[in-house]
């Protein structure tokens, strides 16, 4: 969830009120916001680097308000104020428009050249005229794109936006894609040029750019953006010129977005220009710019596309569990920034969705902010009148009733990981890997998360190293889930609920584990006897000592082992003490 | 430790309490029955342990003692009568008197007594002689009054004197006022410690006295295992559903296929949740097949193209099938597979691991658990959804929830829970809800009208919750 950090004053001289933070937190609460904490640049620093380098520092009191993921319109200070005035209905969703450039001059036009298409094969474009900048709007003109970036451009691999000075730099524009040596340019905040190659290297100990460059590092090809005269506006997505800066006196601003992806960009390119066209001279205008593909088709950007839907008052109030009149609910969607109206036929209502409301795809979106508008907590809360008997899963079932009688027979519950190494399944208790039918994972953060366990046993034998001050004998049980390869299932694996339980004292203690297999299967209503009943019998297992070791059947069917861990198995577990097991497989008693 | 006293002891001391009215002190006892008195304490605790027979009370008094030397005094005589005695009427040579044990004291004290005197000028040697016929050992009676036990009749100065001679001590002596106890006897019964079988084969119970039990100490603790506490939870949460007519999912699959767990949650191709850091992706066993073909294929059209109502997400769809080890998600599997026959109304719950690519610290798990809940009919609205959510959680005995907008790529609308903490006097987020989103839904083939509520929250973070 993006969070959104804005001057607290400033956020409410923009909406015309003041708000104790209780109020505002309430307002946030209501719109599907959160306020998420009140500090200040002071203290934030402070809390990161320490009291010394706050020295000086703003302490104007900043809101961090959590933003939901889908809602790029709620990104910067301009689309919060705008959307929250809507809201409360002391604001009207302002249209937003592309215009042709005054004076009937020509479009700004940006090329797009075959090359890109090994790379970043999307550019949009867009411009704002006569624009005013504030200190505040031009840091959270910038913050914004920075939000975008990190939210729907997916820290820039589907999207980058450039933003320039157009009064700097002359159309048309070239999108093309260069070997990185023939790209050379003085790139923003940098004294001279360099080559892509050298900015390669500088920026490997960048903190925030470095991020981006296994974007690009490795193509042949790098993209870049020339103006007619060579200039180089920016490499896409990494950083762009110097020459085409914006400032605080910036007037003039053109909108380049490279993307892999040309919906993201459009979006991203709308959200831009909506938010910002609020300080053009003609407020909420758009300057359109063109874009030519190497096939020679030709688009218009940006889209600021409008759309209409139709729904009816009753799918609302069903679906919300409300009972509004199609007038009512019209007026809680205009409230929500999609301007709506009675059709007049039946109750159909007519919804527009702006172009900044890009998360609306679906008659349920409406629907949603029908209920938010409407505030979820004024709808009456009823019980479904669904009617169903309750089932048990089996294997759960029987896993609830012996868990209780194993604590009551002196065994504690433990409760491990399902995860581990590969050496906590294999050389520990002296198994080759191969034969463990483990299922590996490709990209474990560490490497206690190698494998999915095929024992319960690895994670007793550790639960029990970590117990080791506790008084002897230590007993432990645990049923839960391995997970073992299986060809048989649509994805190649299973899960096996299985039974383990551990008896570590000064003496091995073989017949408190026997003991305990008699006790599950009398549980279990399986009666000692060789066809019918459960027998065991002395088997060779690696994970045991030799001669200590027998195999369990129930119904002539093997179900598991019991026996005296191995010395070395004890060893390997950072353990002491003898140590017996018990693991069994209870699937077949369901 | 008190000597234990015998029987014979403690019956003697019972026999003198019953004597006297209003009670004896320990040291009289001592002195009576010609013992001394830390015997007649060990018998007053012995007498205690027995019940009620006598009831004692600590009390302190001074008395003078004679020290060791006082004692030898009292015994052979003052050091100066020593000498005096020892000198005959013709004189004793000082360097001889002077050899004595007392001699030295002695002599000074006879001295400035008057009792002797010293011819320096004697021929062979100073020569000491008596000067009267015959003494007073004062000294000596003294101290024989303070032994007999009469210090009373010595002034106050006289036995400071003493005290100062190192021949008496004053002492505190800690002793105990013995009166009659509620069931006084003067005879003996062994208290017994427990009952056993054979008090109750005989009877002999009912003559028997038993040892008073001490109510302030420790019991032994059981000798039994433990539920691990977070599984005592989750029988807790399984108890509720089960109580609310939800039926158990089978979510015992940690292995599922990418398909399952985003595509078919309408999950973008680019969602952060597919992301290589959060999910665990599988290696051995790769590929997953058999999926159902035609299913796939509506899936497929939702996400790039819309359908059902959806503008779509314009996903560039590029399938690999790859495994991914979670269980998050697993419940469209199961919806899919229930709703292929003829939708019946459903309301499911699973409660199991989760799993999540984390580097394992103080907050942050790999796994954890989830808890799931899902209902599944006709005409369900979103008052349906904060309905039940409020009946489960009152289960729970949290009864103040209000809910805020939330966002999830596989419902809309999407609710947080939140519930009003006493403790810390603030809300808090308890879940996560929402109503699942018809592009999900239909291509699993739900009719129309259909509705799917369903809400998760994280078992560990009740794992404090009273049980």
């Amino acid at each position: 969830m993006p969070t959104v950090s804005v001057k607290r004053d400033l956020l409410f001289e923009a909406l015309g009120q003041k708000y104790t933070d209780e109020e505002f937190d309430e307002l946030c609460f209501e719109f599907g916001l959160e306020l998420d904490e009140i500090t200040s640049e002071k203290e934030i620093l402070i809390r990161e680097q320490g009291g010394e380098k706050a020295e000086g520092a703003s302490d104007v009191v900043l809101y961090k308000i959590d933003v939901p993921a889908n809602r790029y319109d709620l990104l910067c200070l301009e689309g919060l104020v705008r959307g929250l005035q809507v809201f409360k209905e002391k604001l009207e969703a302002p249209r937003y428009k592309r215009v042709s450039p005054a004076d009937g001059g020509e479009p700004q036009r940006l090329v797009i050249t075959e090359e890109t298409a090994s790379v970043r094969p999307h550019a949009v474009a867009a411009v704002l005229r006569n624009i005013t900048f504030t200190q505040e709007r031009y840091e959270s003109f910038i913050e914004l794109q920075e939000k975008l970036h990190q939210n729907i451009c997916r820290k820039r691999t589907l999207v980058a936006i450039g933003t320039h000075d157009l009064d700097t730099i002359s159309g048309p524009f070239t999108y093309t894609a260069k070997p990185p040596g023939e790209i050379r340019f003085k790139p923003l905040s940098q004294s001279r040029e360099y080559t892509a190659a050298e900015l390669m290297s500088l920026y490997k100990t960048d903190s925030h750019l470095r991020h981006y460059l296994h974007i690009i590092e490795n193509e042949p090809l790098y993209p870049v953006i020339y103006d007619s005269n060579g200039i180089v506006l920016s490499m896409p997505p990494i950083i762009n010129g110097d020459h085409s800066k914006i400032s605080l006196n910036t007037k003039n601003i053109f909108i380049e977005c490279t993307a892999t992806d040309l919906t993201k960009a459009k979006i991203t390119l709308d959200m831009v220009v909506t938010m910002f066209s609020e300080y053009c001279d003609e407020p909420f205008t758009v300057e359109e710019a063109e874009v030519v593909y190497p096939d020679g088709r030709l688009s218009v950007y940006p889209e600021l596309a409008y759309r209409t839907e139709t729904l009816s008052g009753d799918f609302i109030n069903k679906r919300v569990g409300i009972n509004e009149s199609a007038e009512s609910i019209a007026q809680l969607l205009t409230r929500m920034c999609l301007r709506s109206e009675v059709s007049g036929e039946g109750d159909l209502i007519q919804v527009e969705i702006p172009p900044t409301r890009a998360d609306v795809i679906h008659a349920c979106d409406i629907m949603e902010d029908a209920a938010i508008a409407y505030g979820f907590n004024n709808i009456v809360r009823s019980t479904p009148r669904t009617y169903t008997v309750a089932n048990q899963l089996p294997v759960n079932k029987l896993t609830e009733l012996l868990r209780q009688d194993l604590a009551a027979a002196g065994f504690t519950e433990a409760l491990t990981f399902a995860l581990c190494s590969e050496e906590d399944i294999a050389d520990k208790l002296r198994k080759n890997i191969t034969e463990t039918r483990a299922v590996h994972i490709s990209n474990p953060k560490t490497a206690d998360f190698q494998v999915a366990r095929t024992s319960l046993l690895p994670g007793l034998l550790k639960t029990i190293a970590a117990n080791r001050k506790m008084p002897l004998p230590l007993k432990l049980f645990e049923i839960s889930d391995v997970v073992l390869k299986d060809e048989t299932k649509d994805v190649g694996a299973r899960n096996n609920r299985r039974l383990c339980a551990v008896y570590y004292n000064k003496s091995p203690g073989f017949e408190v584990i026997h003991g305990l297999l008699d006790r599950v299967m009398q549980l279990l209503d399986v009666k000692p006897g060789r066809n019918q009943g459960y027998h065991i019998q002395a088997a060779e297992d690696s994970t045991f000592f030799p001669g200590r070791c027998a195999e369990i059947f129930s119904c002539g069917k093997s179900i598991g082992h019991l026996g005296v861990l191995h010395p070395d198995v004890i060893s390997r577990f950072e353990l002491t003490m003898p140590c017996s097991a018990i693991d069994i497989d209870i699937e077949p008693f369901l | 430790m008190h000597p234990m006293a015998d029987n014979g002891l403690l019956e003697s001391v019972l026999r003198l309490v019953e004597k006297v009215d209003g009670g004896t002190d320990s040291q009289d006892v001592a002195a009576d029955l010609g013992v001394d008195h830390q015997v007649i304490v060990g018998a007053v605790k012995s007498l205690q342990a027995l019940g009620e027979v006598i009831s004692a009370e600590q009390k302190s008094s001074k008395h003078w003692e004679l020290t060791g030397e006082g004692r030898e005094i009292a015994e052979q005589g003052s050091h100066e009568a020593r000498v005096f005695n020892a000198i005959p009427d013709e004189g004793l040579p000082q360097n001889q008197l002077m050899k004595m044990p007392s001699g030295k004291v002695g002599f000074s004290k006879a001295m400035s007594n008057k009792w002797i005197r010293l011819d320096k000028a004697h021929e062979g040697g100073p020569r000491v002689f008596k000067t009267v016929e015959a003494i007073e050992d004062t000294v000596r009676d003294k101290l024989q009054l303070v032994q007999k036990g009469q210090s009373a009749k010595l002034e106050d100065k006289e036995k400071n004197e003493l005290k100062k001679r190192k021949l008496l001590s004053e002492v505190t002596v800690k002793s105990y006022w013995i009166t009659k106890g509620s069931s006084f006897s003067t005879t003996i019964t062994k208290q017994e410690t427990e009952l056993t079988p054979e008090m109750i084969a005989s009877g002999s119970w009912k003559e028997k006295k038993f040892k008073p039990y001490n109510f302030e100490a420790m019991g032994v603790a059981p000798d039994c295992g433990h539920l691990h506490p977070l599984m005592k939870v989750r029988t807790q949460f399984r108890q509720i559903f089960l109580e609310m007519g939800f039926t158990e999912m089978p979510t015992n699959n940690f292995i599922e296929s990418s398909f399952w767990n985003f595509d078919s949650l309408f999950q973008p191709q680019q969602h952060p949740a597919r992301d290589q850091h959060d999910t665990f992706f599988i290696s051995d066993p790769a590929l997953a097949h058999e999926f159902p073909q035609d299913y796939l294929e509506r899936v497929k059209k939702v996400h790039s193209e819309g359908g059902y109502g959806s503008q779509g997400k314009s996903d560039t769809h590029t399938h690999t099938h790859t495994h991914t080890l979670t269980l998050t998600h697993t419940l469209t599997h199961t919806l899919t597979a229930s709703f292929t026959a003829k939708f019946t109304p459903v309301k499911y719950f699973s409660i199991d691991r989760v799993f999540r690519n984390e580097t394992l610290d103080a907050t942050h798990l790999a796994e954890f658990h989830q808890i799931e809940g899902v209902v599944a009919d006709y005409g369900l609205t979103l008052g349906n959804l904060m309905g039940i959510l409020h009946q489960f959680f009152t289960k729970l005995g949290i009864t103040k929830l209000r809910f805020k907008p939330a966002y999830n790529p596989y419902t809309e609308p999407s609710m947080e829970v939140f519930s009003y903490h006493e403790g810390l006097k603030k809300w808090v987020e308890v879940g996560n809800s929402g109503v699942f989103r018809p592009e999900m839904l239909l291509p699993m083939g739900l009719p129309e009208g259909v509705s799917v509520i369903a809400w998760g929250l994280s078992l560990e973070r009740y794992v404090d919750t009273h049980i």
